[in-house]
């Protein structure tokens, strides 16, 4: 059996007296394609840094590729597209400068630029579609540009798990569409992908699985062809017009009232999101046997 | 030529190339990350080591070199685990560092203010053969570490997040970059004067960032003003009878300007020749149905009254 891509046990991340994420299970396979939500403040942002050793884990085990995170060596085997709006410094760097330095992972000797390199940079940059742009300064490019441009930078390590955050935030529909469109050919290319995402929508022609947390702890955990039945209001933003074996997943509000077999008062409406966050958790209502609460005992 | 009869201005007009050579490629990490004041702020943090210096007896370069490394230590380990920000912890420094040298070099029995006067300001003519020698060893150390360095040097200018996700040892880098900028202020200020050195890290990497596309132009473009104005001001210093110093520095701000303000003009007019169609799903070609105009190396198509010239994804007016 492989080890898991990623694996959280009772995990805590922050600092010693705060941690930000408290006892988080959480496993990850080669293949999945995980979208990790929640309201402003949950947490996401401070898991992903946990995992990727930018925070402090304080309690529990993270282990990559089935190794302790602090003992983690392999760190091309992971790539990184962190939320940013813009690319790069003070000083103007090409596309193809800015994906190349995304290749030091890989190399034992970062001053020679191999063959191999070249090649790994320059189909980096085809995969999110920028060939033609490649000499361009990244400055002069468009936001979509510029966050395809930090994609391929984690594409230029040849990575097996894609780790992103909110890679859509703030990006047109056109370019969020195209954005999109290229995760499903790292998908279709075997990539491991987390998203971190305050959208669901956009990206549920690839997504596998949801991940939810709220004030630091993780509240759902499920795959995308099984929707949470008890949370109807949920995933009613999912668009109609979805490809057919996705369309078929969505609950249907009116039916879904009598096959729960839960008791509708036993469903005590429990506000989880905060205003203003329209994600799949500000209306859920939670059955009595699938509190979040209750997740942590068994 | 008159000016290469002595021995003193070959050897400024060497010790020009040298610093004009290396203080570009330090610099161009500290305008990468918006640190363009650090050099100036370890500078005034070296003033105190240099009171300090001729206080105790001690030789003032060391002392400094000591007092501007730690500085520079200090500041990268407040950047990353204090709460103040980078531009204040600068700020507390150009001010200790110049009331400290200022307080320490008058409690010393021969020391003025005109002894730190020497320190700011400098006096290229003066480079003795030894000075020549250790700017040598300097700019062939930072050549050595900026060029094998480089690409994590741009990783970790260019995000420090991402580099140390990616496992690269980000701390250790800055501190290195932060010790080499102190050591070239310090080595070339007691020569060149703390205006200069800190002059030269940084304004020829404005220069360049006005002109350049690439990281790797950028350099190349720095170092190409850098080496420049060094040579050409210390020339000009000697016939027209000023200071070096701030002749090589009035130079490059000089060349700043006018690149800066040229830039401008050819982007403002770039902007108007440029008409952005958003909306031109029209392929114009030999048979679109709009009248084709030859227009030197390429075809005009006429359009709506205006000329259509293929540019990249959109199209021009001509």
């Amino acid at each position: 059996m492989t080890a898991p891509v990623i694996a959280m046990r009772g995990a805590s991340v922050g600092y010693d007296d705060r941690p930000a994420i408290r006892g988080v299970d959480l496993r990850i396979d080669a293949g999945e394609v995980v979208a990790l939500v929640g309201p402003n403040g949950s947490g996401k942002t401070t898991l992903v840094r946990g995992l990727l050793g930018l925070a402090r884990v304080t309690a529990g085990d993270v282990e990559l590729f089935g190794v302790p995170a602090p003992r983690f060596r392999e760190r091309y085997r992971i790539g990184y597209v962190p939320q940013r709006h813009t690319v790069g410094g003070a000083i103007p760097s090409t596309v193809e400068e800015v994906v190349t330095s995304g290749r030091l992972p890989r190399k034992r000797r970062p001053s020679r630029v191999s063959p191999a390199d070249r090649a790994a940079v320059a189909a980096a940059i085809e995969a999110v579609d920028l060939t033609e742009r490649r000499k361009a300064a990244v400055s002069t490019l468009s936001g979509g540009q510029q966050r395809r441009t930090l994609i391929a930078r984690a594409l230029a390590a040849e990575p097996e798990v894609l780790v992103m955050d909110e890679p859509t935030a703030g990006v047109d529909a056109e370019n969020r569409d195209r954005l999109v469109a290229t995760l499903g050919d790292l998908v279709r290319r075997g990539l491991t992908l987390l998203v971190v995402t305050h959208e669901v929508t956009p990206l549920l022609p690839v997504l596998t699985r949801v991940v939810a947390l709220d004030q630091g702890r993780l509240v759902h955990d499920g795959p995308v062809d099984v929707p949470p039945a008890w949370a109807p209001g949920g995933f009613s933003g999912m668009p109609r017009h979805l490809p057919g074996h996705l369309r078929d997943l969505v609950p249907d509000p009116e039916s879904h009232d009598h096959d729960a077999g839960h008791d509708v008062a036993h469903r005590a409406p429990r506000p989880v999101g905060r205003a203003g966050y329209p994600g799949p958790l500000s209306t859920v209502d939670w059955p009595a046997d699938r509190r979040p609460d209750r997740r942590s005992d068994g | 030529m008159e000016i290469l009869q002595y021995d003193f201005m070959q050897r400024a007009l060497l010790a020009s190339l040298l610093v004009g050579l290396a203080a570009p490629v330090v610099g161009v990490y500290l305008v990468q990350r918006r640190l363009a004041l650090i050099g100036d702020g370890l500078g005034h943090v070296a003033l105190t080591g240099v009171a300090l210096g001729l206080l105790t007896g001690t030789a003032p370069v060391p002392v400094a070199l000591a007092c501007a490394v730690a500085g520079a230590v200090t500041i990268e380990l407040v950047r990353v685990r204090g709460r103040a920000t980078a531009d204040v912890v600068l700020a507390v420094m150009f001010y200790g560092g110049i009331a400290g040298g200022v307080v320490l070099i008058g409690l010393s029995p021969d020391g003025t203010p005109a002894n730190l006067n020497a320190y700011l300001f400098g006096s290229i003519t003066t480079t003795s053969p030894r000075d020549l020698a250790t700017f040598a060893v300097l700019t062939v150390v930072v050549l050595l570490v900026t060029v094998g360095l480089a690409p994590q040097l741009f990783a970790v200018s260019n995000d420090e997040e991402f580099a140390r996700a990616s496992g690269m040892n980000v701390l250790g880098l800055n501190v290195l970059l932060a010790a080499l900028t102190a050591a070239t202020v310090v080595i070339s200020m007691r020569v060149v004067g703390l205006l200069l050195i800190s002059a030269l890290m940084i304004v020829p990497n404005a220069v360049a960032q006005q002109v350049a596309r690439s990281f790797r132009g950028s350099v190349t473009i720095a170092v190409a003003v850098g080496v420049t104005v060094s040579v050409v001001g210390t020339g000009t210093s000697y016939y027209a009878g000023t200071a070096s110093g701030g002749t090589i520095v009035l130079l490059a701000v000089g060349v700043f300007l006018v690149t800066a303000l040229s830039a401008t003009a050819v982007r403002a007019a770039h902007g108007r020749r440029h008409h952005w169609v958003e909306e031109h799903r029209h392929e114009h070609g030999p048979d679109c149905g709009h009248d084709a105009v030859p227009h030197g190396d390429h075809v005009d198509y006429v359009h709506d009254g205006h000329r259509h010239a293929a540019h990249g994804a959109h199209y021009d007016d001509h």
